[in-house]
């Protein structure tokens, strides 16, 4: 602007740009967001909404989608003795894997907390498995281990647990329990942000081993815990390679290995019911939803946070 | 304080044979752990007849032409193939996770805008979602766009910053440096895209090298995608390809079946001797917040 003699929309123009900078950070930031919000929409909003308006249709990859209300949903619930049967070998393998593989984790850690010569070594040692232990590879030789004939079989006479319908799932468990690397690493990283005055006031009080870790090390871990706890669950209910690979895609045996996921490909991809495919991927959502939810209201009582003051950040 | 009331609490000597029990406790809880590692390696090294027959971890001598074999691939696919394969996918992620996760990042935890909280609420919950639950339609989608037996739906969607838990990993980052920094590049001059790229970017190195070695492991592994979205044999990758040797598995194939068992772990083995220190705080840091 040239003219010195337009006082007044020369003060307008003035108030614009300091407001500019806000509006520009506003288009930038959605810039930014531009491929997530692409994603968010075309890769998991609709998505969602079409599998829920699938699950109530016959649809199968080649025929149009025919309306078929909660037929796929009753037919679940009462007409499929294997949806049941997938459903509780599921919730057994969650039960046992996840309490066990956590609990590990917390009592290696704990052992490697306050060692002065080769924590760093244990540490990456133990957590070697968690990387490994989710390939094709891994899931092969564990089957071949516990095999009939097997190097377990051979040294404890098992007999080949996975041909054994109460024993296979135990095995799966088994190789998620052996994995107990990745929330090891956590709770060791959250016990060493325990500062150690609390423990030296504690021996002041000469407070025994079992009551300085019920009294200090639990509350003061419980936002770790209760972070493993949440992941580990939702994880352990999404589990699909190893069953996969132990029981050659099919369960077996009895049905025993049918986790949920496992038959939720069958009937997809294998049977091309997609329709009762996306009911059972919903009710799963529900469930996962359902669980997390419990979790959290009972976090409220047992988990301990030091600074309530940063209350957006989690 | 009387002396009767504090004996010496714990002698010097009990301490140092507890810290001596611990590490002998620590190396045999190792051995146990590794042992089907070693296994593996022996098992890819053994002869037909000792796969099942002997206790013995040690092969009697060393199986070479398991490897070969193994090398030749399965269904008239070498494992050169398979590798390349399984190396694009991968590359083709850890690209798309970098630059999308950090992008996404930077926004929610340095711009504002409207909807800010709901949608950071949003992209947490994702982290939760059951991947099932979008699965099918995401499969008619890559369907109808012809992109089904290509490597589109595995790679796409990482440049669209699906795996929310980079996103998350890399906001927990970027929290922790110090504000000053972009205010200083703001006063001279940069706007929020040059502050980005110059100020912020290259001091969130280390999140994403955890993003991208993480990427790596997790893509290399996947078998559940691969295995709704691969069915030609020259596009398998080599996870998919031991697959075969889970349908028909006669103890003939077992000692090529370790073998390229070893071979499709060798690059996460590589990765985690390279990288381990930032897997094990990546991992660390991704539960604690900075």
């Amino acid at each position: 602007m040239t003219t010195t003699e337009t006082p007044a929309p020369a003060r307008t123009a003035q108030a614009t740009p300091e407001q500019r900078p806000k509006r520009q950070r506003e288009g930038a930031a959605w810039v930014f967001l531009s491929p997530w919000v692409l994603g968010a929409c075309v890769l998991t909003l609709l998505p969602m909404a079409v599998s829920l308006y699938l699950s109530f249709t016959d649809y199968d990859m080649f025929n149009s989608p025919n309306w078929v209300g909660l037929r796929n949903y009753t037919q679940m619930f009462t007409e499929d003795p294997r949806y049941w049967r997938s459903v509780v070998a599921t919730l057994t393998y969650v039960v046992i894997a996840v309490p066990l593989q956590l609990g590990l984790a917390l009592v290696v850690a704990l052992a490697l907390k306050n060692m002065k010569r080769g924590r760093a070594f244990y540490r990456s040692a133990f957590y070697a498995p968690s990387l490994l232990g989710a390939s094709m590879s891994v899931a092969l030789v564990w089957r071949a281990l516990f095999n009939d004939g097997g190097t377990v079989d051979n040294l404890f006479g098992t007999g080949g647990w996975i041909f054994r319908p109460g024993w296979a799932l135990v095995t799966v468990a088994l190789l998620t329990v052996w994995q107990f690397g990745a929330p090891m690493v956590i709770f060791l990283a959250g016990l060493q942000q325990i500062p150690g005055e609390l423990y030296e006031a504690a021996e002041v009080d000469s407070a025994s081993r079992w009551r300085q870790f019920r009294s200090i090390t639990v509350p003061m871990l419980s936002p770790v815990i209760f972070f493993n706890l949440v992941l580990q669950t939702i994880q352990a209910f999404q589990v699909f390679t190893p069953a996969f690979a132990v029981s050659g895609g099919k369960g077996g045996p009895a049905d025993s290995t049918l986790f949920y996921t496992l038959y939720l490909y069958d009937r997809g991809f294998v049977a091309s019911h997609m329709g009762y495919a996306s009911a059972m991927a919903w009710v799963l959502l529900l469930v996962i939803g359902a669980v997390t939810a419990i979790l959290f209201r009972t976090s409220r009582s047992w988990v301990f946070y030091a600074s309530d003051t940063e209350g957006g950040v989690r | 304080m009387t002396t009767t009331a504090t004996p010496t609490p714990v002698g010097r000597k009990p301490v140092a044979r507890r810290r001596i029990a611990l590490h002998i406790a620590c190396l045999a809880a190792l051995l146990v752990m590794l042992y089907p590692l070693a296994w593996l390696l022996a098992t890819s090294l053994k002869p037909a007849n000792e796969v099942i027959a002997s206790l013995d971890l040690l092969p009697s001598h060393l199986e070479w032409s398991n490897y070969k074999t193994a090398l030749d691939g399965v269904n008239d696919v070498s494992v050169w193939r398979l590798l390349t394969n399984s190396l694009l996918i991968a590359g083709g992620a850890v690209l798309g996770n970098v630059i999308s996760c950090s992008l996404a990042a930077y926004a929610f935890a340095r711009l504002r805008f409207r909807f800010r909280g709901p949608l950071f609420a949003f992209m947490i919950a994702t982290i939760m979602l059951p991947h099932h639950a979008v699965l099918i339609p995401q499969y008619i989608i890559f369907n109808q766009l012809g992109m089904v037996n290509t490597y589109w739906p595995l790679i796409l969607p990482k440049f669209l910053a699906t795996e929310a838990f980079f996103v998350f990993l890399i906001v927990q980052f970027m929290r922790g440096l110090p504000r000053e920094l972009e205010e200083a590049a703001r006063i001279d001059g940069c706007g929020p895209f040059r502050s980005f790229f110059l100020v912020i970017l290259p001091l969130t190195r280390p999140a994403l090298i955890t993003t991208a070695i993480f990427t790596f492991i997790w893509t290399w592994n996947d078998f559940f995608t691969q295995l709704i979205y691969l069915f030609s044999p020259d596009k398998f990758t080599l996870t998919l390809a031991l697959r075969s040797f889970v349908d028909a598995s006669s103890t003939s194939a077992f000692g090529p079946m370790f073998a390229m068992s070893v071979i499709a772990l060798l690059p996460i083995v590589l990765f985690f001797l390279a990288f381990q220190r930032f897997l094990v705080e990546g991992m660390a840091n991704s539960g604690i917040k900075g």
